[in-house]
């Protein structure tokens, strides 16, 4: 892990939500992650594992009230995000860094032509330009997702849910970002829909040059779109390498159970082989590893310590104490 | 044994732009025992296929047939009655379940609706049926909101098969799910199929899930099926240019996988008054003249296999 290079660098972060009824709600826990200019980085989890925290740590949209960063540092070219006032956090949202989410209907303001919300982020980050300089680039911005540049004066209503989620990436990448986030691009979408929008994505990034971390559950988009895929279960990494690592020599049990409870399009139709029990409750969890209660191979080591990232070839490292021995052992064989 | 047929099934929707076209003749048979998948997009009217068939509302015109009778336009009384034999399990158990009912009083609900039995019998039924879907004891007193999505789908799950009913309707039941859990549900329904000789319709928008769990399947396309086969025809050798860019689109999860993509352009044809033609010409590679006017029947394509497309021949080389 080279800490000089990356474009995103998070060290150590932890973020908790305090509340009177569920005490505290510990969501990121002791998370470290780097991002390279140009990758595309999936993070990748179930329900409740944290995704969605850690980027809203990134972006400094953590709800506070309840929630709050208790540690850690979250370094962007080199420069604490955590350490900068509101107003220079500002600056940075949607012009450094942006944010899709997952929901388009949310997104996007009902009240507000697609071409306001378009020209509200250039007007807020480059100052300078004038009424009609920015108008054309919103509707240059539109053609580029592949909207008829015509519609800029509609709402959002108007447009299909594909269509408006196009549209928030087209205020995403209006600033032409160094970062962005994708919290679930393409979840609410169709799949033949959400094929469209993965191409253009790709299409994007790629003549842009943004790095995107890229937030999703589903297996069959992160095998499409990463470069490089951490697995996170309980707010933290469990298991982080090159998409060829996690798709072809995972070792973390997490991510080879998240692997059999998949049923395929393809191959022979086999028994699906589910992860038993759930994810621990995030105001609860247990004193070693978070996956031992629901893990096959847990030891009592697995119960009473918490297992440490640990390499297993090159950049590839997995957080538990089984899969870090064996690879002992086959290298002491080998 | 066949257990269920519909007839030229339509159910229209007035609105106020006009005529929704959500379910647009639909024929089709299920045998007991057996699952038959709905596939397609939302706003295919899969949703509204399911409600239809447990007369959760009223069709328009067509039959549907059920053991031998035709349900189509019966009484309240005997709909209540039909309830005992045909129940339905849904998307989001949350929402389908009362939050001040503990998983016990849930379960229970349909045995006291139909006076079935004693407090006694009752209870003694419900803790069969918990063991039976896999839900500890020690939790039958709890609210819905101290479960997790898995455990409450559970709950629905026993619910809708308390009454020992013969068909099941299930829309979605397993999208609102993760996939380790979504795992054990669908291992527990098949499970639940092969001893209590369930007969299944499996509503659902992913395609990985319904190869797994169905014997035949039915494309829908804005109201219409437009390919029916055998799960494993389907999923083979699809025919309808629909149902070939439905599973081109599906992202595969191995990165090794290459697949030639088929990117839908166009926009969808609207359901409200649709005019004559092929619904999906607007959308599809191939559409040509006639598909524009005229409204091409499902056919037989090869043994069983049946797609609705006017060149499904020249496109498929057959």
């Amino acid at each position: 892990m080279v800490q000089t290079e990356a474009l995103l660098s998070i060290r150590d972060l932890s973020i908790q939500y305090v509340t009177r009824d569920m005490g505290c709600c510990r969501a990121v826990n002791n998370l470290s992650l780097d991002l390279q200019k140009g990758e595309t980085l999936g993070l990748v989890g179930e329900t409740g594992a944290g995704k969605t925290t850690i980027a809203r740590g990134i972006m400094g949209i953590v709800p506070n009230p309840p929630g709050r960063i208790t540690q850690g540092s979250i370094f962007f070219k080199g420069e604490d995000l955590l350490r900068k006032k509101k107003k220079e956090m500002r600056k940075i949202r949607g012009d450094k860094i942006s944010m899709i989410f997952q929901d388009p209907m949310t997104a996007l303001n009902p009240v507000d032509t697609v071409g306001e919300q378009i020209e509200e982020v250039l007007k807020l980050h480059q100052p300078g330009a004038g009424k009609e300089e920015i108008r054309q680039k919103a509707v240059q911005m539109l053609e580029t997702v592949g909207i008829p540049g015509e519609r800029i004066d509609e709402y959002p209503h108007q447009f299909s849910g594909g269509m408006k989620q196009r549209i928030v990436i087209a205020i995403a990448l209006a600033c032409s970002p160094e970062l962005l986030i994708a919290d679930e691009p393409t979840t609410a979408l169709d799949v033949t829909i959400q094929a469209q929008i993965l191409e253009l994505m790709n299409k994007l990034k790629g003549e842009m040059n943004t790095s995107m971390l890229l937030i999703t559950h589903d297996l069959g988009v992160v095998a499409e779109m990463c470069n490089r895929v951490a697995i996170i279960y309980a707010g933290e990494v469990v298991e982080i390498g090159t998409a060829r690592d996690i798709f072809k020599n995972r070792s973390h049990p997490y991510t080879q159970g998240l692997f059999n409870s998949l049923p395929s399009v393809t191959g022979e139709k086999t028994k699906l082989k589910p992860i038993p029990g759930a994810m621990p409750d995030p105001s609860n969890l247990p004193a070693g590893c978070p996956f031992a209660p629901r893990c096959g191979y847990a030891c009592e080591k697995c119960m009473a310590e918490h297992p440490e990232l640990l390499p297993v070839e090159g950049e590839h490292y997995v957080r538990c104490w089984r899969a870090a021995e064996e690879e002992q052992h086959g290298i002491a064989a080998g | 044994m066949e257990l269920l047929r519909v007839e030229h099934l339509k159910k229209y929707f007035e609105t106020p732009r006009g005529l929704l076209h959500a379910v647009d003749d639909l024929s089709f048979t299920i045998s007991q025992r057996q699952t038959l998948g709905v596939v397609g997009e939302s706003g295919c009217g899969k949703s509204t296929l399911g409600r239809l068939l447990l007369h959760l509302i009223d069709n328009t015109s067509g039959k549907i047939i059920f053991d031998g009778e035709d349900i189509s336009n019966i009484s309240d009384a005997k709909r209540r009655e039909l309830c005992k034999r045909m129940q339905m399990i849904f998307q989001d158990p949350f929402a389908s379940i009362d939050p001040r009912k503990t998983v016990s009083q849930t379960i229970a609900e349909p045995l006291r609706v139909f006076h079935l039995g004693s407090d006694r019998e009752i209870s003694e039924k419900v803790a069969e049926m918990m063991d039976l879907v896999g839900i500890s004891p020690r939790i039958r007193n709890a609210y819905p909101h101290e479960l997790d999505g898995g455990r409450r789908q559970r709950v629905g799950i026993a619910r809708a098969l308390i009454l020992r009913p013969e068909f099941v309707v299930c829309d979605e039941p397993v999208s609102a799910l993760d996939v380790s859990i979504q795992a054990q549900i669908i291992n527990l329904m098949l499970e639940l199929q092969e001893s209590l000789g369930l007969t299944y319709i499996f509503i659902t928008h992913d395609m990985s899930v319904v190869r797994h769990v169905s014997d035949n399947i039915l494309v829908m396309y804005l109201g219409q099926v437009v390919e029916t086969a055998n799960s494993e025809d389907i999923f083979a050798s699809p025919l309808h240019p629909y149902t070939q860019a439905l599973l081109s689109a599906v992202p595969v999860p191995d990165i090794d996988h290459k697949t030639e993509r088929i990117i839908l352009r166009g926009e969808i044809t609207s359901p409200i008054n649709p005019k004559h033609g092929c619904r999906f010409a607007s959308r599809c590679i191939y559409a040509k003249e006639r598909c524009f006017h005229e409204d091409p029947a499902l056919t037989e394509v090869t043994g069983g296999h049946c797609a609705a497309c006017h060149f499904v021949k020249e496109i498929n080389g057959l």
